[in-house]
């Protein structure tokens, strides 16, 4: 059985955001880690391996630095990683940057693909349906728990107010929620053995059945029109009252006053 | 892709077990807004089985016509057919504009649409408008500026970041929105939508998932994204039996409780409840910050209420940074007053 996970570097918003003085956001300032979800998704994953001997394949898209993801990735148990990563690539919307990994996963042998549900630094939970729809396969997002039958994965699909058991064919797609596990810790061995390992690298010329006016910024059909740091939000009015009374009076005058109550 | 072709502001209107869902009555509230920019009309997308019922109520809520793609495939949410049954209403009839909630659903077969159709998806708007991409003309390409375009704006980086994002050489332009950003508007009773049976053709492929079982969680918990009022808890509640106060203000005010990420750890409350990155993000009218420090992960997820009402001890609590209104004061001396005063006021507006 062969399973590939996609893996994305973000900067640890959870690590504490910085901010700079002038209060905007603080990036160089910020950790890159490997992106909850996904670390998930990797963990799934080796668990299909500690259980079926499935071979575990690692890819990511980004800058070069972006490797460090794959070594981590390694440390943890995976057996082979590969970093998409090309300047043309650049600016890419989760458009482009899904038909870039399409075209990357194109090249490989999977039974099941496994990504994070989204990543922290966007939000869009986007990527993983849009590969799937590239790859012409099915997607389950949302997973909570899955396991393997037969030629088949079986899911349990989280929705606002219940949850699916959903039984799709593999090839299959399937977006992972970082309550799916928790995932392990690297081992001493495994970060030896993570610097030993290659890391394969592709650029453009790499991607299969990928057209150029569908990549990069260029093959983004979404375009910024106006991008700020939200300054933070300044404080408000506080005030430390004599008496609970005094308390209770001050808010009960807000909340009047803002026709709460 | 002849864009002038496509006209119309679409929604996509999500049911589940044939009852609307509120974010369909939201986005089409939206979408009347925006088709009157546009001088055109809205119309509802309804997938499912049997559920011509629902066709009155969208038309209450500001349809002015709902295609109706209705098969047994579609009884219970599967990306496929449903992905397939919008992606045929796009390729029929063409929409200028599509909005999808930001939903378990919406979220699933948003992306799965727009890789189909190749067009861009904004995910998560906070804000939609009419108006001009790029913002201000180019100087020596001004008739290069397109008019009447659908302006997404949505936040990024846990709310830190916050982009304006245009989809301007694809159609439809596609839109994403949380559940409790947009205002429905107020029904009007007895209004009628024109309505059209629309019918692809369901044929099963690879792509057809099987669902085994439908489990509903009886969740004895509100939606705390739908509230307009959040009493919400920190580690200074103490315990989960404190947090009895907290229910008590709520349900003198009319609102629900939800808490931070320490209060879930400890295991006070259900993780459902759970405001911050980790958690849900919140925009209520009135949020309460009852003994939460207010680190930056549970702020990303509640900075945007209208007001925040912070209550603390500490009075180096960060939340104070963002509280419109901050109380430097004991929590157990100071909500059970509270809760007399709020209900003392609220009886007096019945």
């Amino acid at each position: 059985m062969k399973v590939v996970v996609c893996v994305k570097q973000v900067p640890d918003t959870k690590g504490g955001v910085k901010f700079k003085p002038d209060g905007t956001l603080d990036r160089a300032g910020m950790l890159a880690i490997m992106n909850p979800d996904d670390k998930a998704g990797l963990e799934a994953a080796l668990r299909l391996k500690d259980q079926y001997g499935a071979e575990v394949t690692v890819v990511t898209m980004g800058l070069p630095k972006a490797e460090a993801v794959l070594r981590e990735a390694f440390a943890m148990g995976a057996d082979k990683g590969i970093l998409v990563t090309d300047r043309v690539l650049g600016g890419a919307d989760t458009w482009a940057t899904s038909t870039t990994i399409a075209g990357a996963l194109r090249n490989l042998d999977y039974d099941l693909i496994i990504t994070g549900r989204q990543a922290i630094d966007g939000d869009t939970a986007q990527v993983g349906p849009q590969i799937s729809e590239h790859l012409g396969i099915p997607v389950i997002s949302y997973a909570e728990d899955l396991k393997i039958e037969g030629d088949s994965v079986v899911v349990k699909r989280q929705y606002d107010d219940r949850y699916h058991m959903v039984k799709a064919k593999m090839p299959c797609l399937v977006t992972a929620l970082s309550e799916l596990n928790e995932p392990r810790y690297m081992t001493p061995g495994g970060i030896f053995d993570a610097f030993k390992k290659e890391v394969t690298v592709w650029g453009r010329a790499d991607l299969k059945d990928v057209k150029d006016s569908d990549i990069g910024m260029k093959g983004s059909p979404t375009q910024i029109a106006k991008a700020s740091d939200r300054v933070k939000k300044g404080a408000g009015e506080k005030v430390t009252p004599d008496s609970p009374a005094e308390a209770v009076d001050y808010i009960v005058g807000k909340l009047a006053e803002k026709n709460v109550i | 892709m002849a864009l002038e072709e496509y006209k119309g502001v679409y929604v996509f209107a999500q049911q589940v077990d044939n009852e609307i869902s509120g974010i369909a009555l939201e986005l089409l509230g939206k979408g009347k807004e925006l088709a009157a920019d546009l001088n055109e009309k809205v119309t509802a997308i309804l997938v499912g089985d049997k559920v011509g019922n629902l066709v009155d109520k969208l038309a209450e809520y500001g349809a002015d016509r709902v295609i109706v793609v209705d098969d047994p495939e579609l009884k219970e949410y599967r990306t496929e057919p449903y992905a397939h049954a919008v992606a045929s209403v796009i390729d029929k009839f063409k929409p200028d504009v599509l909005l999808i909630g930001a939903t378990a659903i919406g979220r699933d077969l948003g992306p799965r649409v727009s890789a189909r159709v190749h067009t861009g998806l904004t995910a998560d708007c906070t804000k939609l408008e009419i108006g001009d991409f790029p913002l201000n003309p180019v100087p020596g390409k001004e008739d290069e500026q397109k008019h009447n375009q659908l302006l997404m704006t949505r936040p990024a980086f846990g709310g830190n970041t916050i982009a304006t994002i245009a989809c301007p050489d694809f159609r439809p332009q596609m839109a994403t929105v949380r559940p409790g950003v947009m205002q429905k508007i107020a029904p009007v009773a007895g209004a009628k939508a024109e309505v059209i049976e629309f019918n692809p053709g369901f044929t099963k492929n690879d792509c057809y998932t099987e669902i085994l079982e439908v489990v509903k969680e009886v969740s004895s918990v509100a939606n705390i994204q739908d509230a307009k009022i959040l009493v919400s808890g920190g580690r200074g509640v103490g315990s989960a039996e404190n947090f009895k106060l907290l229910d008590d203000l709520a349900e003198a005010i009319g609102g629900t409780v939800s808490c931070s990420r320490a209060v879930v750890d400890s295991g006070w409350k259900p993780k459902d409840l759970q405001v911050g990155q980790t958690g849900k993000t919140v925009r209520p009218h009135v949020y309460f910050a009852i003994g939460i420090s207010g680190a930056i992960q549970h702020a990303a997820g509640m900075e945007e209420s209208d007001i925040i009402i912070a209550i603390n001890k500490d009075e180096n609590a960060p939340i104070f940074d963002i509280a419109d209104y901050g109380i430097v004061g004991d929590l157990n001396k100071i909500l059970p007053t509270l809760t007399e005063k709020v209900k003392a006021a609220m009886d007096a507006k019945k």
